[in-house]
């Protein structure tokens, strides 16, 4: 019997990947590179910098060191091969869409998903030709039947926001590659540490690094990283991206797919969308960033207890309905859960709040430790009211499906003592009930 | 680029360039398990500095079909077709790890057909271990674990990429995983068997280049000195705190040792 090597584990990978103490001055901590630009030693090493001849930095709208470093970390975390630090979560959704799509082609999405997401694909998205079939995420068929022969990319989320949906990625990621697609994947509730979606197939993962990843709630980020297993040149797949397995006219026509059988799609989401649609990522953030992901292990064990915690105190309240956390045994994806979550299901989740609208507003008025705003993730715990807030633009219709009611109450639960959160939670629904 | 050898499809990487072999050819052949991606910067660099480039996929590897060459002398004469093929009279070579003891041999071969060799990551023997070479013949993807846990130095397993934004292994691995079942396993008994070392190196006659790696798992520096030692005209390049995988590890630092010499 062969011995696995040992290799690097996710803790030690949360503290070194991607950064060596710096060779100039030996500073341990990665520095912040603040700056725009950087000096080139000669002409001729400028101009290989510029045409991929030589690997380096040469404007931080492209790469920074420090951004680099966050690119790698969290590749290395993913078991992925690269990654590309955005201005925004949203940012890294656009830069995925646009690299791999062009006008007339179209996603299927779950349709439980974060609702800026929702708002790019349904409403801004088709103004420049790229349309979305929003599908069930449990509803295999539904995705299968959403599938043209232009469509380019499935998508959603680890765990839909804001019912925790389970997204089944490993048969979600066969029907993708049966039909020569790839799967991209919003892991941003799950985190790494509780999920590698690499690992159940699919294909691209991007994160709002501005939720657990920082965990601080001080920085806006994302960050899209790329499994390279997916083979945009395979007969099947080749002419379905053109923007990876043909000449592109902006870059001294590189066909991306011959650079690199398993990096074209980060090279060209490079070289053209951050290029071209400046979406980068300040070096100042990508180091509040490692920061926050240098504990990432042990902060989501934390979040997972403190939330199960909560949740069993919500379980036997009068006032609490529906609790949508899929480890609950009645939550519709409690099983898959358990096969693609063992670690826990994060620390985001909501519930229905069984009164009228003024008790509801009554409940998160009198929340002291709970913070009323609009994030999720932070290492403080937080509430939202989602039909108001998060997903107010979608339709009454497109609220019920994506299982949002008047009531619904979203929790993000944070790092304090637990028994201090349920002291603020019972002090709230004790008013909410009394207002009644 | 495209090319029939053999009555099969090879790639051959051009660094986006036309083909114009009225420019000094430069081949570049990849090591075990790999394409011609590992080359990716450096043969760009050559292509775009007036040489005219063929990073070759060698057969059953990257996008060329064909069945894997069993033996480091059935690559050589098949670099040998390949050149026969592209009509070009004569190459520089650079080959990596199985692709420098087939650049070796083929230069040794064919003395009137290379001007210059470059071996990185050589070794003579070439060595791979009874556990790789099991896992690799049941097609376990321990052996790719192994491969790429020897292949990069401690600093190289943290990363730090001189590429922005690149994990060096996961990207190798990815690639590894790309390979057919049975590619790796001919791969590394070809490095394995081959015995012919010492006599090829003493038989080129063209200037030669070793760039070796100081942190070398897969191929170590004791296992290159008598290969360096049986070249006529050998200049050695040694990279400090580098593995086996050189070209990720250290693109500028291979390249910077490539441009005079190629």
């Amino acid at each position: 019997m062969t011995t696995k090597p040992k290799t690097l584990q996710f803790d030690t990978l949360s503290l070194h990947a991607g950064a060596r103490p710096d060779a100039a001055t030996g500073a341990r901590a990665t520095p912040i590179y603040q700056t725009s630009s950087f000096v080139f030693p000669d002409t001729d090493h400028a101009a290989a910098l510029f045409n991929m001849e030589r690997a380096g930095h040469v404007y931080s709208r492209l790469s920074n060191p420090t951004c680099a470093v966050l690119e790698e970390r969290v590749a290395a975390l993913e078991g992925g091969i690269g990654a590309i630090a955005t201005a925004s979560g949203q940012a890294a959704l656009h830069l995925a869409i646009i690299t791999l799509l062009s006008a007339g082609s179209h996603i299927v999405a779950s349709r439980s998903l974060y609702g800026g997401s929702h708002n790019l694909l349904d409403y801004t998205l088709p103004r420049f030709g790229i349309d979305t079939t929003f599908v069930d995420a449990r509803d295999l068929d539904g995705w299968r039947n959403a599938i043209r022969p232009t469509t380019r990319l499935l998508f959603g989320e680890t765990l839909g926001n804001p019912g925790l949906d389970v997204l089944d990625i490993p048969r979600v990621a066969a029907l993708a590659h049966e039909n020569g697609l790839p799967l991209l994947v919003d892991s941003t509730f799950t985190t790494p540490w509780l999920m590698r979606p690499f690992e159940h197939g699919a294909d691209l993962v991007f994160h709002s690094a501005t939720k657990f990843l920082s965990g601080h709630g001080v920085v806006i980020g994302g960050v899209l990283v790329d499994s390279g297993a997916f083979d945009w040149n395979a007969d099947s797949t080749r002419e379905k991206f053109p923007t990876l397995t043909t000449p592109y006219a902006g870059f001294h026509d590189m066909v991306f797919a011959e650079e690199s059988s398993t990096a074209a799609f980060l090279l060209r989401a490079r070289r053209e969308g951050v290029r071209d649609f400046g979406a980068c990522m300040a070096p100042m953030t990508a180091f509040q960033i490692l920061q926050g992901i240098e504990t990432l292990p042990v902060r989501m064990a934390r979040h997972v207890d403190n939330t199960r915690a909560i949740v069993a105190f919500l379980r036997e309240h009068p006032l609490v309905g529906t609790i949508g956390y899929p480890e609950l045994p009645d939550h519709p994806d409690h099983a898959l859960a358990q096969r693609l979550l063992p670690r826990g299901c994060g620390a985001v989740f909501s519930f229905e709040l069984r009164g009228t609208r003024d008790q509801g507003r009554r409940f998160i008025e009198t929340l002291r430790i709970f913070s009323h705003l609009a994030n999720v993730g932070d290492a403080k715990s937080l509430v939202i009211h989602p039909a108001s807030t998060t997903h107010f633009r979608m339709s009454a219709d497109d609220l019920k499906r994506a299982g949002i009611s008047e009531g619904t109450i979203r929790l993000s639960i944070g790092l304090e003592d637990p028994s201090d959160l349920i002291e603020d939670l019972s002090r709230a629904l004790y008013a909410a009930g009394k207002s009644r | 680029m495209n090319l029939v050898v053999g009555g099969d499809s090879v790639y051959a990487y051009t660094g986006s360039r036309p083909f114009d072999r009225a420019q000094p050819t430069v081949l570049f052949v990849h090591g075990a398990a790999n394409d011609h991606g590992v080359f990716a910067l450096q043969s760009r660099y050559f292509a775009w500095h007036g040489r005219n480039v063929l990073a070759v996929d060698l057969p059953a590897h990257g996008r060329s079909r064909g069945e894997a060459r069993p033996s480091v002398e059935a690559i050589a004469q098949w670099l040998r077709d390949v050149i026969d093929t592209a009509e070009i009279g004569s190459v520089s070579v650079a080959g990596h790890s199985l692709g420098s003891l087939a650049a070796l041999e083929f230069a040794a071969r064919n003395p009137e057909r290379v001007r210059s060799l470059a071996l990185l990551g050589p070794a003579v023997p070439m060595t791979v271990s009874d556990e790789l070479l099991a896992a690799a013949a049941h097609n376990d993807h321990v052996a790719y674990e192994l491969i790429n846990g020897w292949s990069f130095s401690a600093g190289g397993q943290l990363g730090g990429n001189e590429l922005p934004g690149v994990w060096m292994t996961g990207n190798a691995m990815r690639l590894l995983e790309r390979n057919r079942d049975g590619v790796l396993s001919i791969d590394l008994l070809a490095c394995h068997r081959y015995d012919g070392g010492l006599a090829a190196a003493a038989a080129v006659q063209c200037p030669a280049l070793a760039i070796l790696a100081a942190r070398d798992v897969m191929a170590p520096l004791r296992n290159a000195h008598a290969l360096v030692g049986a070249l006529a005209d050998v200049k050695t390049v040694t990279l400090a705190e580098t593995g086996h995988s050189m070209m990720a590890e250290r693109p500028g630092a291979v390249l910077d040792a490539l441009r005079p010499f190629l």
